[in-house]
C-alpha cells in the first residue's frame, strides 16, 4: 500500500505535538510563521508555544535561554530567515555555547531551495548548507521526503546539540515507502549502478532518481546516494559506498561552488583518496527573478532533471575515454 | 549570602578597582575603562545581598544568573570571582597569558559566567529566554543582565525588550552602565540614548535611575528592583568610563587608550 505523501513540516511538527503531551520539556518557539499543524500545538500546549513575532534574532536567543535552562526546543521559521537572519546569534549562543553547555535545541527551517517557488530570491534559500555545515557543533539535516523528516524527530530528541533541519515547503512524493533509513549512516544507497554515483539532497534525490531512470533508457545504470545528514554522516560506509565508482555527480537545491555539499565531497574524495572524477550540479551564477514553475527554475539555473540528465550522460563519456 | 555594610562594600570596590588596574597593567590587552564603571553594579550584586550563588557549584539549579553581556566591560569581575572562591586568586596572574583562562573578552569556560559574551547585544535575549524558562518551572531564582548604554544599538536588544514586557517576566532585572560612551565617543554624538529610562518605561518595564558609583543608593535599588514584580526592570545606573584613573574618566576615546604603565603603578602606591 502506497502512503500518502505529506508535507515535512506537518508529519514533524505532529511528531512534536504527540511528543508534548507527555515531555513537559519539550518547548516550541516560532518568530509568527504557522502551519495548520502548528494550530494543534497552540491551542492543546500555550503556555509551550511561544510565539516571538517577526523576531529571528530574539528566537534563537529565547531558544538559547529556554535550552540553557533545560528544556528541549524546537524552533521554527522559513529557512532563509531562521539561517541568515540571526546567523551571529545562532553562532554565539548555540554552536558557540553548546561546546560547554549542554543544550538540545533544533532550528526547523521550511523553505529549502526553490520550494517558495513564486516568492522569489529573498524567500527562496540556496546558501543555507554552506552556512550551516561552517558550524562546528551543528548537526545539519537534509530529508527528501516526510517519511525521512519524520524519523529525523527521534535523533532531536535523544541527541543533544544545536540542530538545523532543512525542510522543503511543498508536498513532496514518498521516497521512503518500505520506511526510513537509518539515521546513524546518515546516508542511503537507493540505486547502486556504475561508473557513477549521483550524491543528491534534499528536493534533489527526486530529480536524481528521475535522471537514473532517464539514463537507463539509453543504457546507462548510474548509482543514486541520498546524503540527509551532511555533517555527521558515517565517513567510513560512505566511502564504502562509493569506492567503486569513478565518477561522483553532487547535486543540490543551492549555489554550485560555494561551499555546500560540493566541496564538502571535494574534501571527502581527497581526504579518502577515492579515485574518481567529480560534477557538480548546483545553481548556476547569483539570484535570480524569472518566475515559472520549480521544474522551469530548475532548468533555468542548471538543476533540472533535463539539464542534469545530459550533463551526466557527457560525464559519463568522458569517464570512459 | 552575607549581607556587608555600604563601607565594607566601598572598601571591597577599592580592592577590585585597584585589582582591577594591576590585571591591566599585566595584560594590557585588556579593556579596561569600560572594566572601570562597573564596579560598584558587581560589587553590589555580588557582596551586596542581591545575587544568590554558590562559587563551589557554579551552575547550581537555586541561582540567581547573572549574564554579563558587555564582556569585555567586566575584567572587574576577575578579581570578584576569585575572591569569592570561583577560582584560584592566582589565576589573576596570568591574565591573557598561555595556560589561563582568563581571556581578554570572558568566555563561558569561566566559572561565573553563564554565557559567551562579548560580542554585544546578546546576553538581554538569551536571559530573556532563561527568564521564561524560570517561571514555567515556577523558579525563584530572579536573572540579571548587565549591559552597556552603547551595547543598546544592537537591535536584537529591542527584540527582548518587547518579549519580556509582552510576557510580563518580572523575574528580569536589566542593568545598564550608562557610561555615555562607546569606542569612538560619546553616544550621544553617535546614535544618542537621550531618554533611556523613557523609552524603556514606554515598552512597559519599571525603570529606576541611579548613581552608578554611589554604593550605598546602588544597593538599596538593585535590592528593591528584585523584590518588585508584575513587569520586567531596568535600572539605568549613571556611571563612568576609566571612573577614578586621569586622562581616562569620561574620556570620549577611553575605550580604547591604555594608561601608561607608570600612571598604574603611581596610582596602586597611593593608600587605599
Amino acid at each position: 500500500m502506497s502512503i500518502k505523501p505529506l508535507a515535512m513540516r506537518d508529519v514533524f511538527l505532529d511528531r512534536i505535538w504527540q511528543a508534548m503531551a507527555h515531555d513537559q520539556k519539550i518547548y516550541f518557539t516560532s518568530a509568527d510563521f504557522g502551519s495548520p499543524v502548528l494550530d494543534k500545538i497552540r491551542a492543546d500546549f500555550p503556555d509551550r508555544f511561544v510565539n516571538v513575532g517577526i523576531a529571528e534574532q530574539n528566537l534563537i536567543n529565547v531558544s538559547a535561554g529556554l535550552a540553557l535552562e533545560g528544556y528541549t526546543v524546537f524552533a521554527y521559521a522559513i529557512a532563509p530567515f531562521i539561517t541568515m537572519r540571526c546567523y551571529e546569534q545562532i553562532r554565539v549562543s548555540l554552536a558557540l555555547l553548546s561546546e560547554v553547555r549542554p543544550m538540545n535545541i533544533n532550528l526547523i527551517g521550511v523553505g529549502a531551495g526553490y520550494s517558495y517557488v513564486v516568492s522569489g530570491p529573498t524567500h527562496q534559500c540556496y546558501e543555507d548548507i554552506t552556512l550551516m555545515r561552517a558550524l562546528p557543533n551543528f548537526r545539519v539535516l537534509s530529508p527528501a521526503d516526510h517519511v525521512s523528516a519524520g524519523h529525523l524527530f527521534d535523533r532531536c530528541i535523544s541527541t543533544m546539540g544545536p540542530k538545523y533541519l532543512r525542510f522543503d515547503a511543498q508536498v513532496l512524493p514518498v521516497i521512503y515507502e518500505a520506511g526510513a533509513p537509518d539515521l546513524n549512516v546518515g546516508f542511503h544507497a537507493h540505486i547502486h549502478g556504475e561508473p557513477v554515483c549521483l550524491v543528491a539532497t534534499g528536493y534533489m534525490l527526486h530529480t536524481a532518481l528521475k535522471v537514473a531512470e532517464g539514463l537507463a533508457k539509453v543504457g546507462y545504470s548510474v548509482g543514486v546516494l541520498d546524503l540527509f545528514d551532511i555533517s555527521n554522516f558515517a565517513a567510513d560506509e560512505l566511502q564504502a559506498a562509493l569506492s567503486s565508482y569513478t565518477g561522483i555527480v553532487t547535486m543540490e537545491e543551492g549555489f554550485r561552488g560555494r561551499g555546500g555539499i560540493d566541496s564538502m565531497m571535494f574534501e571527502f574524495i581527497a581526504r579518502r583518496g577515492l579515485n574518481a572524477r567529480m560534477l557538480n550540479i548546483g545553481v548556476e551564477g547569483g539570484y535570480r527573478f524569472e518566475l515559472g514553475s520549480r521544474l522551469e527554475l530548475h532548468e533555468q539555473v542548471g538543476i533540472g532533471p533535463q539539464f542534469v540528465l545530459s550533463s551526466v550522460e557527457e560525464f559519463i563519456k568522458s569517464l570512459v575515454i | 549570602m552575607s549581607h556587608r555594610t555600604v563601607s565594607e562594600l566601598r572598601e571591597k570596590a577599592h580592592w577590585v578597582w585597584r585589582e582591577t588596574l594591576a590585571i591591566h597593567r599585566r595584560a594590557p590587552e585588556t579593556r579596561i575603562a569600560s572594566s572601570l564603571s562597573t564596579i560598584e553594579i558587581f560589587v553590589a550584586l555580588y557582596y551586596g545581598g542581591v545575587l544568590n550563588f554558590d562559587p563551589a557549584h557554579p551552575l547550581a539549579e537555586y541561582r540567581d544568573r547573572c549574564i554579563i553581556s558587555k564582556g569585555h566591560g567586566s575584567i572587574c569581575m576577575y578579581p570578584v570571582l576569585a575572591d569569592l572562591g570561583y577560582f584560584p586568586m592566582e589565576e589573576l596572574q596570568r591574565v591573557c597569558h598561555t595556560g589561563g583562562f582568563l581571556g581578554g573578552i570572558p568566555d563561558p569556560v569561566i566559572p561565573g559566567y553563564e554565557t559567551v559574551n562579548g560580542s554585544l547585544g546578546h546576553g538581554l535575549g538569551v536571559a530573556t529566554g532563561m527568564a521564561l524558562g524560570l517561571k514555567r518551572k515556577r523558579s525563584d531564582s530572579s536573572v540579571f543582565v548587565v549591559c552597556g548604554d552603547g551595547e543598546l544599538h544592537e537591535g536584537a536588544n529591542w527584540e527582548a525588550i518587547m518579549f519580556a514586557s509582552h510576557h510580563k517576566l518580572d523575574n528580569l532585572n536589566l542593568i545598564i552602565d550608562n557610561n555615555g560612551i562607546s569606542m569612538l565617543g560619546y553616544t550621544d554624538d553617535i546614535v544618542s540614548h537621550d531618554g533611556l529610562t523613557k523609552r524603556l518605561t514606554s515598552f512597559g518595564w519599571d525603570c529606576w535611575d541611579v548613581d552608578g558609583h554611589d554604593m550605598e543608593t546602588l544597593q538599596a535599588a538593585l535590592i528593591k528592583m528584585k523584590a518588585n514584580v508584575g513587569k520586567p526592570k531596568a535600572l539605568i545606573a549613571k556611571t563612568l568610563k576609566g571612573h577614578g584613573v586621569p586622562g581616562l574618566e569620561n574620556a570620549p576615546l577611553s575605550h580604547i587608550i591604555n594608561p601608561k604603565p607608570e600612571l598604574i603603578d603611581s596610582l596602586l602606591e597611593q593608600k587605599p
